[in-house]
């Protein structure tokens, strides 16, 4: 490529790429930002001293959360959830998505469940009837509830049937004519080549079911049910649902929080999407594209 | 034909659970809308209790609440849905007249990733930095400001809404765009420079022009969230003191519904909402489908 390099052409690509790092510094501040506080004394944090680094550093709050019993049953509420909800949703998908991206000719009903699929993602009953079916399943306190209760997730079953179709149809050819059947082409043939597209969905329902904090909050009525998002929220913004009171109650309330020690279980809550996102974040471009968006 | 026939018992079977799952979860409740014509009564289940017409369309449409909560609604969904088209719009361009592939890609991956995280957690970080003592104020008063209790000033609270939405949402919304950008073709750029063109002028008749299909697309997409305000943001953000500027279609749902009980008018308001973004929806990807020939599957 030939390269115009006037001054104005290199005075821009320097502020671009100052602009560039401080827009990046800028995604990552407000994560940082509660690492900091974490590590900060209570004095420090309540003074709003601490900015770029950890005032007054002590582990104390992290020695707080070890002895916190509720917060570690949340904790492990969120994990076996995630865990459940990653396996169910994505064998349910890959069987779903297998058949459904077949053509009319090759299974007959295709069409029909299809607009039935588009239908259930465009419309929903919304929150007050979805919560007393869930109550008349008997799925108040249950596991179950947050696994399944959010019910399929129709958009990220379109991606993998619009990756599906874009497979070429000889890779299947040759398998029919060897005698494969479509449970053998599926597992052996389709999903191999499928990894990109895998990722980005086990990355989709985790995330999904790890941020989840309204489930939670609707089918649980104590909080050793609550999964991990709904802990926190419960202990961040429990003032939000308390009426009626002026804005020196509200910021008075907010203080009697020991802040450094939310900010060190906010921080811990994020780990796991931490230590997952790196590893398929380099599918999920691709897996994005190929699923959605054509053209 | 006979193999036909197997194959197609196999798929059955293979769509079995997910269909069973889809119907229970998803469809069932939908059965629920028949609340919004009753008036429901918990003990007598959907089909006992009295059927009342559209008499609560009729009350909740003649409700105060209603009427702000639906502008509140407009406002915060259509300044977000134009900011997020026009923010990673620039923010694309930009990153893609840098020449470092690695730097490029790990600016690209920094970015997106507050798109992952839950709104309980980024609320509770943006309240403790807005707080009465936080750190935005703290900064005002090395500058010998006065602090600002921020979170209980309306009109602010609804600017900070639609800001910090853009901040976590543009990265992922480049994504579209730098994809489009990688496929333009470096011929016409050559071509250009050769002629001449510098590279302001290669950006605005060329990238542009290239990516402007993409940009329709995702103009007309947005259309089907014009009610879609951010019921995971505002929920864990606001406070009574801001309801006039802030409380959306779905966080007054939320509470007349579960904290105030009173079902058949909470499902009322969320059929509304249904039906609008229905038929919003279709719209939208009918002229998708006419003007950039995308389809959903």
């Amino acid at each position: 490529m030939i390269e115009n390099k006037s001054i104005g052409s290199r005075i821009f690509d320097k502020f671009n790429i100052v602009l560039m790092i401080f827009i990046g510094l800028l995604s990552l501040y407000p994560l940082w930002y509660a690492l900091c506080l974490s590590f900060s004394s209570q004095y420090a944090v309540n003074a709003g001293l601490v900015m770029f680094y950890p005032v007054g550093f002590n582990l104390e709050s992290y020695k707080v959360i070890m002895s916190d019993s509720g917060f570690f049953q949340s904790f492990w509420i969120s994990v076996e959830r995630t865990f459940l909800g990653v396996v169910i949703t994505m064998v349910m998908l890959v069987m779903m998505g297998y058949p459904l991206s077949k053509t009319t000719r090759e299974f007959r009903m295709r069409n029909v469940l299809m607009w039935l699929v588009m239908f259930c993602m465009l419309f929903n009953g919304g929150t007050i009837p979805w919560y007393i079916v869930m109550k008349k399943y008997g799925l108040i306190n249950s596991i179950w509830g947050l696994v399944l209760g959010g019910g399929l997730p129709v958009f990220n079953l379109i991606l993998l049937i619009n990756f599906f179709r874009s497979l070429p149809a000889e890779l299947e050819e040759a398998a029919i004519m060897d005698g494969g059947n479509p449970w053998q082409i599926l597992f052996r043939i389709v999903l191999p080549c499928a990894k990109p597209v895998l990722a980005t969905v086990v990355l989709f329902v985790a995330v999904g079911h790890w941020n989840d904090y309204f489930q939670g909050l609707v089918l649980a009525t104590e909080e050793k049910y609550y999964p991990l998002q709904t802990y926190i929220k419960q202990f961040v913004v429990n003032i939000s649902q308390t009426t009626g009171l002026s804005a020196e109650q509200i910021s008075s309330i907010s203080n009697l929080n020991n802040k450094s020690l939310n900010a060190a279980k906010v921080f811990i809550s994020m780990i796991p999407m931490l230590i997952v996102y790196p590893f398929l974040q380099k599918y999920f471009v691709n897996g994005i594209m190929l699923g959605s968006v054509k053209g | 034909m006979k193999r036909n026939k197997k194959a197609q018992a196999s798929y059955y079977a293979m769509i079995a659970p997910g269909m069973i799952w889809l119907i229970l979860f998803n469809c069932v409740p939908m059965v629920g809308v028949v609340m919004a014509f009753e008036n429901f009564n918990p003990s007598k289940g959907f089909f006992g209790s009295k059927w009342i017409g559209l008499d609560n369309f009729k009350y909740l449409f003649s409700l105060n609440d209603a009427k702000q909560v639906i502008v509140n609604t407009l406002i915060i969904a259509i300044a977000k849905m134009i900011l997020l088209i026009v923010v990673p719009l620039v923010f694309a361009l930009l990153l893609n007249e840098v020449r470092y592939k690695g730097f490029k890609r790990t600016i690209q991956t920094i970015v997106y990733m507050p798109h992952f995280m839950s709104w309980v957690v980024l609320a509770s970080i943006v309240l403790t930095m807005l707080g009465y003592d936080g750190l935005v104020n703290h900064v005002r008063g090395m500058f010998g400001t006065e602090p600002v209790i921020f979170m209980s000033d309306a009109s602010f609270f609804r600017k900070m809404v639609i800001i910090t939405d853009v901040w976590k949402e543009y990265g992922y919304n480049a994504v579209v765009y730098l994809a489009a950008l990688t496929g333009t073709d470096p011929g016409l750029y050559e071509a250009a420079a050769i002629d001449g063109a510098s590279r302001w002028k290669r950006a605005w008749h060329i990238t542009l022009p290239c990516i402007r299909p993409t940009i329709v697309l995702l103009s007309v997409l947005g259309l089907g969230s014009i009610l879609n305000a951010g019921f995971d943001q505002i929920f864990n953000m606001y406070n009574p003191l801001v309801y006039s500027t802030s409380d959306i279609l779905d966080t007054w749902v939320y509470r007349i519904g579960l904290i105030n009980l009173q079902y058949s008018l909470a499902t009322t308001a969320g059929l509304f909402k249904s039906i609008v973004s229905f038929i919003l929806i279709i719209v939208s990807y009918a002229l998708a489908y006419k003007f950039a020939d995308y389809r959903i599957f």
